[in-house]
């Protein structure tokens, strides 16, 4: 770390504070709600500082992401005001890989669940608009995705592969996620397909996919929006699971996933080569539940006391 | 009922069925070949092919499908490529030890889960609601791996409580009397367990609370509290509603406690079904991934079975209208 990386490191962290300050201050009644418990802000904050951390990765931190700066004189050293986080078995920048992993971890996070809630709108909302025997073979289809634990969906994939870059890995991610979106937005279709203002549109002569695509899927919007913030929870999870197997995103390209199986070795020598990309993992999980669980009880107003 | 029963468990066996075809077509389709060079000269392509006429890979996909299924229906899971004997030895070895594994970390979940879920919801906001809350929230966040790694490094390395991995100890476990054997697996069970089951029975937690909340703003609850029963006593009938949803719970709970399996067996070299799964795929022996992705998914369908079983057993309204 130089001076002005810590300079960076401030200024990303402050505009992160003032940005959920500002939004928690927004005109939107429903912002203003949502961003009223503490818990809330600190989850938006949060997921806003990792976000610029992730952009800012080359002016916050002071090496390279693979950079092996003194294989002899560095390995694995303890954190210190010059390696905030330490260093690995590698003599690399802890801190630096923390960076640069952020950019992997939350891209494949944030684009699995483009992909899975994509998807998941798309079948459950066909599935509860159309019904009948489209709405029976999309749903038997996911109660079988639902049969498999997801993990093995994935190793089933990679069984015989060469290991994918990150992008396939994300989409790969997020093919196996949508079941369960799914199933939630079919249900609130099959309340909201039976609306006035859907009678309405059909009445104009409105072609159906029109009509679920402009009318009726933005009614579902509260649900996606839940389902998001845990699918890039999960996802990231996932994502560090695979890694850890060593099946996920590759070597030398840092993921949080992918340095805590490269350090489990040093566990008891060098923890915190495998400590800090934990807690750097559970902060952003945690994040987005607080978040997940602010929109669910900002938009029910039963919600039984906001936790 | 009966009807019922078997028409649940006939969709059960199609949704198997099912995922066999889509897991084989998956593998097979996906890119990639089972068949690598050892070391540096490249494999020689009559040795290549001699290897998929033997495992029957060089026949079409279709034939391959029916001959694999024909084989399931025999109990036959195929071979195994790396380790050279049939893939359902293979399974039958690693199944009981991941079935106590999940089992151990089901109970712990659900137990502990049941009874914070209870805790917070009998003191809802007030301070030990909202400590648990927050640190049901953190843990429900952690990997399973990392929070098996990080109680390795505790429990292992530091304080030197626990073993650090396996089922039994190597050197010693033989050698032990009935007693010691019995205290040496669970010595070993604790930390996977607990990585499992922690994570588990915070979510179940903060699930139980708001079952729990509900419950108890029902009118029994007032008419319990009028009657002038003890808090205690309240909380108890609250709790035999609450628990209701939770057999949801149950069925959910399993998938997550699969694939937590896969990695959590890999950190502590757990020799279940999801380290079977994880080395085939290092070894590109998939015929094994294929099983255990079959076992896993038929564990799942069970449990969704058995938590509609336990439902329509609990809820006396929801045996009249399936029956």
């Amino acid at each position: 770390m130089t001076a002005a990386s810590w300079l960076a490191l401030v200024v990303v962290a402050a505009c992160a504070l003032a940005a959920a300050r500002l939004l928690g201050a927004a005109r939107a009644e429903a912002l203003r709600r949502f961003l009223e418990p503490r818990g809330v802000r600190a989850g938006v904050a949060a997921l806003l500082f990792f976000v610029l951390l992730a952009l800012a990765a080359p002016l916050v931190s002071a090496y390279g992401p693979a950079a092996q700066l003194d294989i002899t004189g560095l390995q694995s050293a303890p954190p210190s005001w010059r390696h905030l986080m330490g260093t690995d078995l590698l003599s690399r920048d802890v801190w630096t890989r923390i960076t640069f992993g952020a950019r992997v971890s939350l891209g494949i996070g944030v684009l699995a669940t483009v992909v899975s809630v994509g998807l998941g709108a798309l079948v459950g909302g066909a599935a509860g608009y159309f019904r009948g025997p489209t709405d029976a073979v999309l749903m038997r289809l996911v109660d079988v995705g639902l049969a498999v634990p997801r993990i093995f969906l994935v190793l089933a994939v990679l069984a015989l592969g060469h290991p994918l870059g990150a992008a396939s890995l994300a989409l790969l991610i997020g093919c196996t996620g949508w079941f369960a979106t799914s199933r939630l937005v079919r249900s609130e279709v099959l309340s909201l397909r039976e609306r006035v203002f859907v009678e309405g549109a059909r009445a104009l002569g409105l072609r159906p996919w029109r009509i679920l695509a402009r009318h009726v899927l933005p009614g579902t919007g509260a649900v996606v929006i839940v389902a998001a913030a845990l699918g890039v929870a999960n996802a990231m999870l996932l994502e560090a699971g695979l890694s850890f197997l060593g099946v996920g995103v590759q070597p030398p390209v840092p993921s949080w996933g992918n340095m805590i199986a490269d350090a489990r070795d040093q566990l008891a020598t060098a923890p915190w080569a495998s400590l800090f990309p934990g807690l750097a993992i559970t902060a952003v999980v945690v994040a987005l539940h607080a978040v997940a669980d602010g929109v669910r009880s900002a938009l029910d107003p039963h919600a039984p006391l906001a936790s | 009922m009966a009807a019922w029963l078997l028409r649940r468990v006939g969709a059960a066996l199609l949704t198997v069925l099912a995922v066999v075809t889509l897991v084989f077509f998956a593998i097979h389709l996906a890119p990639g070949t089972p068949f690598l060079p050892s070391g540096d000269r490249p494999l020689d392509p009559a040795v290549e092919a001699g290897l998929r006429a033997r495992f029957g890979l060089d026949r079409p996909l279709g034939i391959q499908y029916a001959r694999y299924l024909a084989a399931l229906a025999r109990g036959d899971l195929g071979e195994s490529f790396a380790q050279q004997r049939p893939v359902g030895a293979a399974l039958a070895q690693a199944l009981p030890n991941t079935l106590v594994l999940a089992g151990s970390a089901l109970a712990v979940d659900l137990v502990l889960g049941t009874l914070l879920g209870v805790l917070m919801a009998a003191r809802a906001g007030r301070r030990p609601d909202r400590w648990l809350g927050a640190a049901t929230l953190v843990v429900y966040a952690l990997p399973t791996f990392w929070l098996g790694l990080v109680l390795l490094l505790a429990f292992g390395q530091w304080l030197h409580w626990l073993p650090v991995g396996g089922v039994t100890d190597p050197v010693l476990h033989d050698a032990l009397g009935f007693g010691g054997r019995f205290v040496d697996r669970v010595r070993h069970l604790v930390l996977p367990a607990l990585s499992l089951g922690l994570v588990g029975a915070a979510g179940t937690a903060r699930f139980q609370r708001a079952a729990m909340l509900e419950a108890l703003g029902q009118g029994f609850v007032r008419t319990a509290r009028a009657g002038g029963l003890s808090e205690r006593q309240v909380l108890g009938h609250a709790l035999r509603n609450a628990l209701l949803p939770s057999i949801t719970l149950l069925g959910l709970a399993l998938p997550f406690l699969l694939t937590g399996s896969v990695v959590v067996e890999s950190v502590f070299s757990w020799p279940g079904m999801g380290k079977l799964a994880a080395d085939a795929i290092q070894g590109r022996d998939y015929p094994v991934v294929l099983a255990a992705t079959l076992v896993a998914a038929v564990l799942v369908v069970c449990g969704s079975l058995l938590a509609d079983l336990l439902y329509a057993a609990a809820d006396p309204r929801i045996r009249r209208e399936s029956a």
